[in-house]
């Protein structure tokens, strides 16, 4: 097949973008599974839509190919273009428009018949040779549209009518999408609204820590969020990279843990083979498929409740409610208030004491003392003291420590002031 | 019915041709024009599939004279999932910095609401986004940047009590992990970067300003990293974010180059510290010694 600058599916599109993104050091022949064609293919398309921010660099092994994109410094999210690569027919696209021409205000309504004797004697016969679209073409044509919700269809006696939604004035609104268009779950939609706005929004916000990578992941967002309104489970396909192969699952899906510091997303559901709650990453589910109802879904989400007091992250326990307890303390300068802010700050489910002007105490109960521990380093340089429940892990820290010490060739006590 | 989020409903080719069709309809395309609606509207390769199908009638919505059969500029309702997702925003405590009325939505479910996501590592110290105080005060910034006028602004200031200055503001800067926004200005001396919450007082601003538009440079930082416990993994997707590059070295490790703000190099070290030993500062040298001091400093804490 000719190459085009379309795909029909985002799958493949969505595994290419971001192994460029996030990693950026493969070459060609490292691509597992992939034909050489196909690589070309992808490589060629992601250039064509994010030229401006791929590069490549020449190793022994090949050409390497990334995209290196400061999200604070870019105006909107660069990776949304991929969603706007969707290819169609040429029946599509000029079907597209001409029904929107005939439908062209919410009071006019028409039949299938009047519909398609429009497109061809009011449209179509300006061409010589004319397309030719029978009723039942524009019939399922029209029928997209309903299902998206752009259309609607009233009976008049035995005449199924159709007209335009109404439409819903998004005026005024610019500042609003452009914002949340980067900052609200699924914000490619608000990309695709200010696509369609007359006058775009000035630029008014930019955005720090930003990740921009989850956007690849807002279909199955999507469908998450669609099964837990309706309350029903799912069936995903998962494709962990540290598994040989891609699993089926039927889940419950209870909530969407998201991390705003690694740009992460999972889901938290109810495995329904084993009956726990386990924690999927949205970037490893490759497919969802809505399944039954389950009645048990509001129940399911107190237990979350009841569990998200001990959570540190996204690991839980189904043993009982087993927890770990951990404990450590800090001191800091007259002049460093600030690193008691911190802990105030970033506690999440702790307890933080001040325990004298120049010193606190953490603790806490979780789950996985692991999930805490890249934390707990951030304090590296004034911790006096740490207890954790779970003893292998506490010696793991200073284990670890030590191998910082001797990475960085820190042998003296002397201690500096460390603002 | 699945809500599809890649259809071609929202495909940069259809919004091109809504364009080009927008125009035609009003008076005659040229290929110039067209052209550059699709430079425009969609991507680098995009004019050699969309100018000859719309010149040759493999679409059928342009004549041979460059007139179009269409009569109306070209619009199209919101779909469901873009109302869906408008009702969702609607519900977030941040939409009352915006002044929006929305009808058409009350038979609507939203996309998500509040109950179906929880973020887990947001700081708890977010900004007070529904205060009226601080809602009036984000309204004039952004007034002033739509206006491009100058801003006085009188800021809480620890060490000195009340600041009060003028400055040209340039954007807000919102961070998701600190649930806070920053006012980017240029104009004063005393710093480019305001915290919006800490402004006592805002108004428009009309007078001379001094201009002093202070740069922060960019390093960059270079790290060594072994892949273990996942260690690759977690630290590519943790600096994301950033401009940076990557390659692999021999035996399971890799560079990485990430460059980052001056003024973020103490986040950049505790971030870096946050790895442990399996991520190793290669350069700059003064950035290694930042480490190299924490490490030194938490020897002397008798840990063990």
């Amino acid at each position: 097949m000719a190459y085009s600058e379309l795909v029909k599916k985002f799958e493949r599109v969505r595994e290419y973008m971001r192994e460029f993104y996030v990693y950026g050091f493969k070459s060609r022949d490292e691509f597992d599974n992939k034909s050489a064609r196909s690589y070309d293919d992808e490589r060629r398309r992601i250039d064509s839509w994010l030229g401006e921010y791929l590069s490549f660099r020449r190793t022994q092994e090949g050409k390497n190919v990334f995209l290196s994109i400061d999200s604070r410094a870019i105006e909107r999210n660069p990776l949304y273009k991929a969603w706007k690569t969707c290819s169609f027919t040429d029946g599509d696209i000029t079907l597209h428009f001409i029904i929107f021409d005939i439908l062209y205000h919410e009071n006019i309504a028409l039949t299938l018949s009047q519909i398609t004797e429009k497109i061809d004697t009011e449209y179509l016969a300006h061409f010589d040779e004319p397309m030719i679209f029978d009723e039942s073409t524009v019939r399922k044509k029209l029928k997209e549209y309903v299902d998206e919700g752009l259309i609607h269809t009233e009976k008049y006696g035995k005449k199924l009518m159709y007209s335009r939604m109404p439409s819903v004035k998004t005026d005024g609104m610019q500042d609003a999408i452009d914002f949340f268009s980067e900052t609200a779950p699924c914000g490619i939609v608000g990309s695709f609204l200010i696509d369609k706005m007359k006058t775009a929004p000035r630029r008014s916000f930019s955005f720090k820590h930003h990740y921009i990578t989850s956007t690849l992941d807002s279909q199955v967002l999507c469908d998450i969020f669609d099964a837990m309104a309706e309350k029903r489970a799912i069936r995903i396909k998962n494709k962990n990279p540290k598994l040989s192969q891609e699993i089926e699952l039927t889940v419950v899906p209870v909530r969407v843990f998201i991390s705003v510091q690694s740009g992460r997303q999972y889901l938290l559901g109810i495995q329904m083979q084993t009956g726990v709650f386990r924690s999927y990453r949205l970037d490893y589910i490759t497919d969802v498929k809505l399944e039954n109802a389950c009645g048990a879904f509001d129940e399911y989400r107190r237990r979350l409740d009841e569990i998200q007091k001990h959570t540190w992250g996204v690991t839980i326990s189904n043993k009982g409610g087993k927890t770990e307890k951990v404990r450590f303390s800090v001191k800091f300068a007259k002049n460093e208030q600030h690193i008691y802010g911190r802990l105030l700050r970033e506690k999440r489910c702790g307890k933080v004491t001040r325990t004298s002007e120049t010193t606190a105490s953490f603790e806490a109960d979780v789950y996985d003392i692991n999930e805490m521990i890249p934390w707990i380093r951030t304090f590296i340089c004034r911790i006096t003291e740490l207890s954790f429940s779970n003893r292998e892990l506490e010696k793991q820290f200073k284990e670890d420590l030590q191998m910082m010490y001797e990475l960085y060739g820190v042998e003296g006590d002397e201690a500096d002031d460390v603002q | 019915m699945k809500l599809m989020m890649f259809s071609e409903l929202y495909s940069a080719y259809y919004n091109a041709v809504a364009q080009i069709l927008s125009e035609a309809v009003a008076e005659k395309m040229t290929q110039d024009r067209m052209r550059s609606i699709v430079e425009e509207k969609a991507f680098s390769e995009s004019a050699m599939t969309v100018i000859p199908a719309l010149k040759s009638g493999k679409w059928q919505l342009l004549n041979g004279d460059m007139t179009t059969p269409i009569k109306r500029e070209p619009t199209m309702p919101l779909t469901l999932l873009e109302k869906r997702w408008l009702k969702a925003i609607m519900a977030d405590a941040r939409i009352k910095l915006f002044d929006i009325s929305l009808d058409g939505l009350e038979d609507v479910e939203p996309l998500f609401t509040a109950d179906d996501i929880y973020i887990f590592d947001k700081y708890a110290d977010g900004d007070p986004f529904e205060d009226e105080h601080y809602i009036g005060v984000f309204k004039t910034i952004l007034k002033a940047i739509h206006e491009k006028t100058a801003l006085k602004i009188e800021i809480e200031n620890k060490s000195k009590g009340k600041t009060l200055m003028a400055v040209m503001p340039l954007r807000l800067e919102f961070s998701e992990k600190d649930d806070k926004f920053r006012l980017i200005t240029q104009g004063d001396y005393r710093g480019n970067t305001v915290n919006v919450r800490k402004i006592l007082s805002c108004e428009l601003y009309h007078g001379e300003i001094t201009e002093k538009r202070w740069h922060d440079r960019k390093k960059t930082l270079v790290l060594e990293l072994q892949d273990r416990r996942n260690t690759l993994e977690r630290v590519m997707m943790h600096f994301a974010h950033f401009e940076k590059q990557a390659r692999q070295l021999e035996n399971g490790k890799y560079r990485l180059s990430v460059t980052y703000q001056k003024s973020d190099e103490t986040e950049m070290v505790i971030r870096v510290l946050s790895f442990g030993p399996f991520v190793k500062v290669v350069e700059p040298k003064e950035f290694e010694q930042l480490i190299k001091r924490r490490l030194k400093d938490q020897k002397s804490c008798g840990l063990f």
